[in-house]
């Protein structure tokens, strides 16, 4: 499939004013090739949802820019805006909040098919709408033509947000926690239809969940991104991610992650954090966000400079951890300022 | 669906097309019994004080042998102090009340509603100004308001009045639409008709305006309620020129001539108090229906 690649780039977003200012996503950078996969987990707060709307081009970023292709979206041209809206879906977390109370089934479908002259004719449009139904597995589809979001499920109702989704043919989706707010039951299968769509459609996925079983299901050829406090603190490919993580906040997510085997689960090794609460946002801790809960913290080397996103670089995998760089060998990583601090506290307590 | 049959059938000429859209009103206002009831009670009221005058003199005749007759056959709802029938009365003197009411409701609902999505979706200084301009208004004891500008101004015609009032009773519903756009303009489902490329003429008037819709129309009536109260009210307190026969004036008169004091015009006061109640009533019943037209989420059995 023919695509455009989506970028981040150095994207920030503020919202409040004056003093009582909270940057809900700090200077994030990633890039989604066509037919890509990205996964963000976090925990709530930690600016998935911004970045994924930023990434929709429904929310412009405060500092750094979006870029669809060469260009930032805000400057598209006309036509190209056009095709950009047309490339780029998203599908929210709420399926009671993202469907319009008072259409029913066909309104909701039928009008992106008509707005953007998708289908030339009536029976092609009925065509089409039934086409869209089977895809996301809504059969059979004259059963839901005339429904309204209320007489649906929540299952139903998430699959009837993917199908208006795909009216368009989009090249890419944000999936905004599509499957947290539907029932355990109904999961895997939503699941599994959205990585359907993903193998023979080739649509691009930015998956965001607060999941790591569900990310590490979903992108397992992907890639996930680990977000904290509105920083990516971890990316690479997931498998490796999964099997070598190398920031401590993903180690403990994933050392919490129960395994199907109970043997497995018990055995596994648990990482405990210093602190169970996440800091305010509106008063962040010097250095590495995370220094308060990390169980690798060091006096000095996490409490001085703010690690970058790539303070360790194992090829495509990047984390920001200074302790982990100096592990991995990459002490030529860590700013000298950190170092300093670093070297003076051990000094003290021997 | 039956509706959709309707539909279908004539949807090829646009004279069609608006007659299977009324039919499919119809039957969606027959759903609810209170509704249709009321529906019922407001359209008989209508229809009989706007047609039922061209077929009848327009002064009731005096006949000074009949003063304060009782009902009877010839004069169902008796006379009053100068023999003239009062169920005549009530039949002409219903159009001028109407008009206003529905005049003043029109005029306030516009402002309101376009005040209120303005400042909702525009934000910002003209949000904060449209707001400011409300709660003056608000702030101010409407009817005693309004009794003092009828009395400074000149209220020869309807439309004046109509607008006086419809001018004073906007800033209540201008904050609910403006409250009700605040919180529609960041649903889901309108980012998603954004993220759709659909567009704002269709964002405002097929995914917004739509939830409202419901909200509006019962506002509508209301306002019709409270306008038909202000206009009675301005009427008996003699600041509206007494000069045709409405409702008002049959109250004032019957005040002013006694019948508070006289067991025998109890049906000259009572008839056209009864009249506007009637028709109150009717149009709150009424609102049951609209509610189930505008939403489908309120349709039994659906």
């Amino acid at each position: 499939m023919s695509g455009t690649p989506i970028e981040l780039e150095h994207a920030s977003r503020s919202y409040g004013s004056g003093s009582q200012q909270v940057r809900a996503v700090d200077d994030v950078s990633f890039t989604i090739e066509p037919g890509q996969t990205l996964c963000l987990v976090g925990e709530s707060g930690c600016g998935k949802s911004t970045t994924g709307r930023m990434t929709a081009g429904l929310l412009e970023p405060s500092q750094g820019r979006v870029l669809y292709g060469e260009k930032e979206i805000d400057a598209l041209p006309d036509a190209e805006k056009r095709r950009f809206r047309q490339a780029v879906q998203i599908i929210h977390q709420d399926p009671y909040a993202s469907l319009n109370p008072i259409r029913n089934v066909t309104q909701i479908l039928s009008a992106p098919l008509r707005r953007h002259k998708l289908t030339k004719s009536r029976s092609e449009l009925q065509n089409r709408l039934r086409e869209l139904l089977e895809t996301v597995g809504l059969t059979p589809p004259e059963e839901f033509l005339k429904k309204y979001p209320h007489q649906l499920s929540g299952g139903q109702r998430q699959r009837v947000s993917v199908a208006r989704a795909l009216t368009v043919d989009p090249e890419f989706i944000v999936a905004d926690e599509p499957v947290s707010m539907v029932d355990v039951s109904m999961r895997i299968g939503l699941l599994n239809m959205l990585l359907g769509l993903q193998k023979d459609l080739g649509v691009a996925f930015l998956f965001i969940t607060h999941d790591l079983a569900v990310a590490k299901h979903f992108s397992w050829e992907g890639r996930i991104g680990v977000m904290y406090l509105g920083r990516m603190v971890e990316l690479g490919p997931t498998q490796k991610l999964v099997r070598e993580p190398v920031h401590p906040y993903t180690r403990a997510l994933i050392s919490a992650l129960p395994e199907a085997d109970p043997e497995l689960t018990r055995n596994k090794e648990r990482l405990s954090l210093r602190s169970p609460d996440i800091p305010s946002l509106l008063d962040l801790p010097a250095g590495c966000p995370f220094h308060p809960r990390c169980p690798m913290y060091e006096e000095g080397l996490c409490d001085t400079d703010r690690p970058a996103e790539d303070a360790v670089i194992l090829e495509e995998h990047l984390a920001a951890c200074y302790v982990a760089a100096r592990e991995l060998g990459q002490e030529d990583r860590i700013p000298e300022s950190s170092r300093a601090a670093g070297a003076e506290a051990a000094r003290r307590t021997a | 669906m039956a509706a959709t049959t309707g539909e279908s059938r004539y949807r090829d000429s646009a004279v069609g097309r608006v007659l299977a859209w009324f039919i499919s009103t119809l039957k969606l206002m027959a759903r609810n019994r209170v509704g249709f009831a009321g529906f019922l009670v407001v359209s008989t009221i209508v229809l009989v004080t706007f047609i039922g005058p061209v077929f009848l003199p327009s002064e009731v005749p005096v006949n000074v042998n009949e003063i304060y007759e009782t009902p009877s056959l010839s004069h169902p709802l008796g006379t009053d102090s100068e023999g003239k029938d009062v169920l005549l009365q009530v039949i002409n003197g219903g159009r001028p009340i109407l008009t206003i009411g529905f005049l003043a409701a029109a005029i306030s609902t516009t402002i309101a509603v376009t005040l209120g999505s303005l400042g909702g979706f525009v934000g910002g200084r003209v949000d904060t100004g449209f707001t400011w301009l409300a709660d003056m208004v608000l702030t101010i004891p409407q009817l005693p308001l309004l009794a003092v500008l009828a009395g400074i101004l000149r209220l020869n015609s309807k439309i004046a009045v109509a607008g006086l009032i419809g001018l004073l009773f906007w800033p209540t519903l201008m904050r609910a639409i403006r409250a009700q756009v605040l919180s529609l303009k960041e649903r889901d489902y309108v980012e998603s008709a954004r993220a759709l490329g659909l567009g704002t003429p269709h964002i405002v008037f097929r995914e917004i305006a739509p939830n409202m819709a419901g909200y509006i129309a019962i506002n509508f009536t209301l306002a019709v309620t409270s306008s038909m109260y202000a206009v009675v009210g301005l009427t008996l307190l003699g600041l509206v020129p007494l000069s045709e026969e409405n409702w008002g004036v049959m109250i004032n008169l019957a005040w002013t001539r006694g019948a508070i004091f006289s067991k025998d015009s109890v049906f000259y006061i009572m008839s056209p108090i009864a009249a506007i109640a009637l028709f109150q009533l009717g149009l709150v019943a009424m609102n049951r229906s609209l509610s189930e037209i505008f939403d489908p989420r309120l349709r039994r059995g659906a």
